[in-house]
């Protein structure tokens, strides 16, 4: 067994024992119907975890991502919804300006920790401006799109397959995904060998850009309607799920089918705890506790990964 | 056996064929209550509210059970988790306040497709086949004119301490003292942002007075009014009648003036007792009675009569409240229904 497969052991076997656990509490889960929603919720947290992936394997991290994906459901309630064509302008130019963003960081040498902090404002500034008071519509093809009834399994369950099949060839399997890797590996060695990082940390924020524009369509198309904060929980979440599913902060390690699988899991632990019926006010440290006990195992392996 | 089967019978079909059969109707239903936010006293009550009220109609057999669910964070995407964990676990009816007007919509519409009625109070949806129960804030600032300008039919100079500037609340509030304001001889004189908290209050109403006029009344949204007389006891004006919102602070200093000097005056809000009106809405809709989508929350208005009364029973920095019967279920409904 190589590393790669060892580092997506885990994440996949904590899904698991929490869907075992959860079907055993509510066995009415274990149904098409039930499994649509268990997971639908899952679906933009696990393209925004993805977006955030992308940060993190440049060594950088994301904390804008919960508001940039609530400006783009505002943008995707109304203007997709009602002037198509400028709508869709606005999120292409908004992605844009992530990479725009990606490239300042690395042409100014700025902490990306501080800049995505004070972006978190402006997006958030912005979604309120487009929509002050909640409302907006989504539009139809989405909506439809997100509650198709496809045979035999639900779309919750097709989405984060195909979403971590295509990032996994994109980051994992592509020459691309090796230099974006590389950049998060040791981007001096990258830039020696005569390839641009400022492009590459440019198209890694483009492509965090990109999946925080389908994160938010994709929540529009569940919730139907747009609201300011929609998205806030977001940041934490993403980063959670991208350290559950096997990512590390530095060096460029990170898993997109671990990442997706890590949105999975956090969706489905906040889902096991309400079935517990314990008390909220014991809610989040529980989700907390389950978080620690996950990363805890994961780091036995590791050491034993080392010694070996 | 045959009394038996024809019980299995009408319990299968019973809600097809025996709409208005009454209480027994619901004794085999669940209702969960989906809340997304308990970080203050006004929920705290509301949630007690609904424990105790749910507690004994489970008791009496009217509902087999009526669990709270809270959120951990008061988040939209949270709630709209929480939500389509209750239709999994499969109660009949889900009473909902929501985190967003609109962004549990999705969830909400998912929940009555499967064939369970969502009550939506005080935080309420805009999801056409969820019912509202809303509260008309319009009608707290009209009804607040409408009282003055029974007591002074000449009218006078007006004080209006508002809330939090740029929340919904507040504006609706606004919106309607001044439409009621149109048609008597008042005039509003100074405006000041209170925040809603009595300390806010009192700072900005002691900064504004020494601008203003002889003041015949100030009006309110609720948790000022003990400031605004804090401020304008520390002058030598005479107190002008301050119209209260019901928290214990206010009421208590009413009854020390009316024990006093015999000052009178009105006081209204939304009792966080309007949870146990959802349940019972909920228990309506549930027994099949015909219960119109919208819905208005009646307002807790406290008089000079039953004033000892409420404040007896408001513990300490909290609002005063009611619990809310089937009775009062029903007669919402029913205005509901001729309006």
């Amino acid at each position: 067994m190589n590393r790669e497969s060892l580092r997506i052991l885990l994440p996949v076997v904590s899904l698991a024992v929490l869907l075992g656990a959860v079907f055993y509490l509510q066995p009415r889960a274990m149904s098409y119907f039930g499994l649509n929603l268990l997971f639908n919720l899952a679906i933009p947290v696990a393209l925004a975890t993805v977006a955030q992936m992308m940060v993190i394997m440049v060594n950088d991290i994301d904390l804008s991502i919960g508001t940039f994906v609530s400006f783009c459901a505002c943008v995707t309630a109304t203007f997709v919804n009602e002037t198509p064509l400028l709508g869709y302008s606005i999120l292409a130019v908004s992605i844009v300006a992530y990479a725009a963003l990606g490239a300042l960081i690395h042409y100014r040498n700025l902490p990306a920790i501080v800049v995505t902090l004070g972006m978190s404002f402006v997006w958030g500034g912005l979604a309120v401006l487009i929509l002050p008071s909640p409302g907006g519509a989504s539009p139809q093809w989405l909506q439809s799109l997100m509650s198709v009834k496809p045979p035999l399994l639900p779309v919750a369950i097709i989405a984060p397959v195909v979403i971590g099949f295509l990032t996994h060839i994109l980051i994992m399997r592509s020459s691309f995904g090796v230099l974006l890797r590389g950049v998060g590996g040791n981007d001096r060695t990258v830039s020696r060998a005569g390839w641009s990082v400022l492009k590459l940390k440019a198209s890694a924020y483009g492509l965090a850009g990109l999946f925080g524009v389908l994160s938010g369509m994709a929540l529009i198309g569940l919730t139907t309607s747009a609201d300011a904060n929609i998205a806030l929980r977001y940041t934490l979440l993403s980063v959670a799920g991208v350290i559950l599913g096997g990512g590390e902060f530095t060096g460029g390690r990170i898993s997109p089918i671990g990442a997706v699988i890590g949105a999975l899991t956090l969706t489905l632990a906040a889902s096991f705890l309400s079935f517990l019926r314990l008390s909220p006010d014991w809610q989040i440290g529980s989700q907390g506790a389950i978080l620690i006990l996950v990363l805890a195992v994961r780091l036995v392996f590791s050491r034993k990964e080392q010694v070996a | 056996m045959k009394f038996q089967s024809m019980m299995l019978g009408a319990l299968t079909s019973v809600a097809l064929f025996t709409p208005q059969m009454g209480i027994a109707d619901t004794s085999d239903k669940t209702i969960a209550l989906s809340n997304n936010y308990a970080g203050n006293s006004w929920r705290q009550a509301m949630l007690d509210g609904w424990e105790s009220n749910a507690e004994q109609a489970v008791t009496a057999g009217i509902i087999k059970a009526a669990d709270a669910f809270t959120t951990s964070e008061n988040q939209a995407t949270e709630q709209a988790a929480q939500i389509q964990n209750l239709i999994l676990q499969g109660y009949d009816a889900i009473v909902v306040n929501a985190a967003s007007p609109t962004a549990i919509n999705g969830a909400v519409k998912t929940a009555c497709d499967a064939g369970i009625k969502v009550i939506s109070f005080d935080g309420i949806v805009t999801e056409p086949c969820a019912w509202r129960i809303a509260v008309d804030f319009k009608q707290m600032g009209r009804n607040q004119i409408k009282y003055l300008a029974e007591r002074y039919p000449d009218g006078g100079n007006l004080l209006e301490v508002r809330g939090l500037a740029g929340v919904f609340v507040d504006d609706e509030i606004h919106a309607g003292i001044e439409e009621a304001v149109k048609g008597t001889n008042f005039k509003i004189v100074g405006s000041v942002h209170g925040d809603w908290a009595q300390d806010v209050a009192q700072k900005v109403v002691a900064g504004v007075l020494p601008s203003l006029p002889e003041i015949t009344a100030v009006v309110t949204q609720g948790g000022d009014g003990y400031g605004a007389a804090q401020a304008i006891a520390a002058t030598d004006r005479n107190m002008p009648t301050i119209i209260m919102g019901n928290r214990q602070d206010e009421l208590k200093w009413w009854s020390e003036q009316k024990a006093e000097n015999g000052y009178e005056t009105i006081s209204a809000s939304i009792a966080p007792g309007v949870s146990t009106l959802a349940f019972w809405v909920a228990q309506q809709v549930l027994d099949g009675q015909d219960v119109p989508k919208d819905l208005v929350v009646p307002f807790l208005e406290i008089n000079s009569d039953t004033l000892d009364a409420f404040l007896a029973e408001t513990p300490e920095g909290s609002v005063a409240n009611v619990v809310y019967t089937l009775e009062d279920a029903k007669k919402a409904i029913a205005s509901a229904q001729g309006g």
